[in-house]
């Protein structure tokens, strides 16, 4: 039974290379098709991971709450007060702190380099999971005195020191404020937001930023880390009952300030890679039954050329499920060509996409597999008529044709 | 096979007819047709075109039915076999021969040859082994690598002989064999049939031309859908080699 399968796809082979044109044109459906699901499969993953790591780099269990306009004329912003009446106040806040910033350029041995500079304490260090990798973080009296003392970003390290020296005790100048070097950041990567760069930053005590950069003791936002023992769902709404309190707000007055809980935006990514998937499905099916409609022309047209051929089998004693079995095997053969030149072709594009739109490139051999393994079964769904009609030829009639 | 071999002809056509259409479209190719073969015999089938010669050839060759009569082949009533039957019945003892030789274009005469023993399942060495005895029996070994294109109509028909003749089949049918061929090459065609014979294979052949049927033992001519009349026991003409 083997000598007779594997000649027959010996000669579905032949008769393939026999039409390379055509044969090519006639899988290009299912070339696009296929290559068009991976590709968009893959680049989905990759867009996935990549937000994924900008959410977690926000730390896990994590809330962020910034001001908003609401109902009233204008923004009013969260003082060092609320971050305390937060932390006494909802069971199950671990840490919470607030933090400014401002863009700034940083001076060093007459190099510079721009950036940002952050007001943040070793609390927000500990809610934001930020690790000090070289020296210290800031001391209470730093904090509480406002010092003039920084922690680097790798990046602003690289840009303005000597590689190979320890930044550490070094004076430097952030704008008109000078500051002493206590400490470098672990790196982090992008996050935060678009095309934020996390490694390109100076952290300084709040007190300090706020004094010597924006002025005010405004907060831009503050970070709630909580314990995940409590549910998030429960321990918002007390956050949202005690800042309507404070910040005297009405009874249907909207909510003036956002809460971004990190789980749910993890949430929501996962809806929208929902939708994405769903949507490729439905293209790929499209494509793929064009595709498929092109393997089944084809095949029909192939039936009749070969139906003297056909007569000839038939006349030495092939069966009728021998004639099927040839010409679904090639129908087989030829969608599963298509599906590996997609698979080729997949690669090469959402590995060049990927590093066009800056995400990382995920192979998932899950997809390719099933890509493959699809095309060969739209090889026996649309292979399966023509050669239905191949096998119930008369022989008679077949080798009279001409 | 069979009840008794022995003692049946090989080949017993018991009122055959056979109709095309249905209707007052209706055409009746064969009209009740009785002729018994013994194996090992020379079947010339002659007559006029339209005569019924050739509806009887593809009945013979188990390639179409009846449409009443009894078909016996090795004591097998054919006429009650369905397609797939009649297919295993024509790989194992029936080879064909055709007018227009009916080679697979771009396909070596080797693997042509080879082509019914793949779908006996022999495996790939006693299928070159058994396509190139054959091709050896008609003189071709040496073109065994070459396309039908690339040999004449003569070696064309022979290397159609081999293929109808590796299986080693008991009844060749051969429809017009010589149909597409010269002279001389028809007259070789017909002196390897004969030596075939020779050797112990039936040989049905339908053909126009007196000359060719010449060298059967046995010559059956029709008429109108009927046997019109049969010669038997002739002496042939290549019986003086």
């Amino acid at each position: 039974m083997f000598g007779m399968f594997g000649a027959t796809l010996l000669l579905a082979f032949r008769e393939i290379r026999r039409h390379l044109l055509r044969s090519f044109l006639t899988t290009l459906g299912i070339i696009i098709g296929v290559a068009a699901v991976i590709t968009m499969v893959t680049l989905g993953n990759g867009v996935t991971a990549s937000i994924r790591d900008q959410i977690s780099s926000l730390g896990s269990n994590v809330f962020i709450v910034f001001p908003l306009r609401g109902d009233r004329e204008v923004i009013r912003p969260f003082k060092e007060d609320d971050v305390e009446a937060v932390a006494k106040q909802i069971a199950g806040a671990e840490e919470v702190a607030g933090s400014v910033s401002a863009s700034t350029t940083a001076f060093h041995n007459g190099a510079d380099w721009t950036t940002s500079v952050q007001g943040v304490n070793n609390a927000f260090l500990r809610a934001q999971s930020i690790d000090v990798e070289v020296g210290r973080p800031f001391t209470r009296e730093e904090e509480s005195a406002g010092k003039n003392v920084c922690l680097l970003g790798p990046k602003v390290r690289d840009a303005i020191f000597v590689p190979d020296t320890s930044p550490l005790g070094e004076e430097m100048r952030l704008g008109g404020v000078s500051c002493t070097v206590i400490g470098v950041l672990a790196e982090r990567g992008q996050g935060g937001g678009p095309n934020q760069d996390q490694d390109n930053t100076v952290m300084m005590p709040l007190k300090t930023v706020q004094r010597r950069f924006t002025g005010s003791d405004d907060l831009q936002y503050f970070v709630i880390k909580y314990d995940s023992a409590y549910a998030s769902s429960a321990i918002q709404d007390s956050l949202i009952d005690l800042l309507r309190e404070r910040r005297l707000l009405q009874e249907g007055a909207d909510n003036d300030f956002n809460i971004i809980d990190t789980a749910q935006v993890n949430q929501a990514l996962g809806a929208a890679t929902g939708a994405l998937t769903a949507m490729v499905a439905v293209i790929a099916g499209i494509s793929l039954l064009v595709g498929g409609i092109g393997i089944m022309n084809i095949m029909l047209v192939s039936v009749t050329e070969r139906t003297r051929e056909i007569g000839i089998r038939l006349a030495i004693g092939a069966l009728a499920r021998e004639v099927r079995l040839q010409f679904l095997t090639e129908a087989v053969v030829l969608c599963s060509l298509g599906g590996l030149a997609g698979i080729a072709l997949a690669f090469v594009l959402s590995w060049s996409l990927a590093s066009v739109i800056d995400v990382p490139f995920i192979f998932s051999p899950a997809i390719n597999l099933l890509s493959f393994l699809f095309s060969a079964v739209m090889g026996i769904v649309f292979g399966y008529y023509p050669a239905a009609r191949a096998s119930r030829l008369d022989p008679i009639d077949a080798l009279r044709h001409e | 096979m069979g009840t008794s071999p022995e003692t049946r002809p090989l080949i017993e056509l018991e009122g055959i007819t056979k109709t095309f259409g249905e209707g007052p479209a209706a055409f009746q190719a064969l009209k009740g047709v009785d002729m018994a073969i013994e194996s090992g015999d020379f079947v010339a089938v002659m007559g006029p075109s339209g005569s019924g010669k050739s509806t009887t050839m593809n009945i013979l060759g188990c390639l179409d039915v009846p449409t009443s009569g009894v078909f016996r082949f090795h004591g097998i009533e054919v006429q009650s076999l369905d397609r797939d039957q009649r297919s295993l019945l024509r790989r194992r003892y029936l080879g064909f021969v055709f007018q227009g030789f009916n080679l697979l274009a771009r396909t070596s005469a080797l693997e042509n040859v080879e082509l019914p023993l793949l779908y006996r399942g022999e495996n790939k060495a006693a299928r070159r082994e058994a396509a190139m005895r054959a091709l050896d029996q008609v003189g071709l070994a040496p073109w065994a690598s070459h396309s039908p294109a690339e040999l004449s109509g003569g070696q064309q028909q022979r290397v159609a002989i081999a293929r109808a003749l590796v299986t080693e089949p008991d009844v060749l049918l051969a429809d017009e064999p010589t149909g597409n061929l010269d002279t001389e090459r028809s007259l070789e065609i017909m002196e390897l049939l004969t030596r075939l014979n020779g050797e112990g294979i039936t040989i049905l052949m339908v053909t126009h031309e007196e000359e060719m049927a010449q060298y059967a033992r046995t010559i059956v001519h029709f008429r109108d859908g009927l046997v019109e009349r049969i010669e038997r026991g002739k002496t042939r003409v290549a019986e003086q080699a």
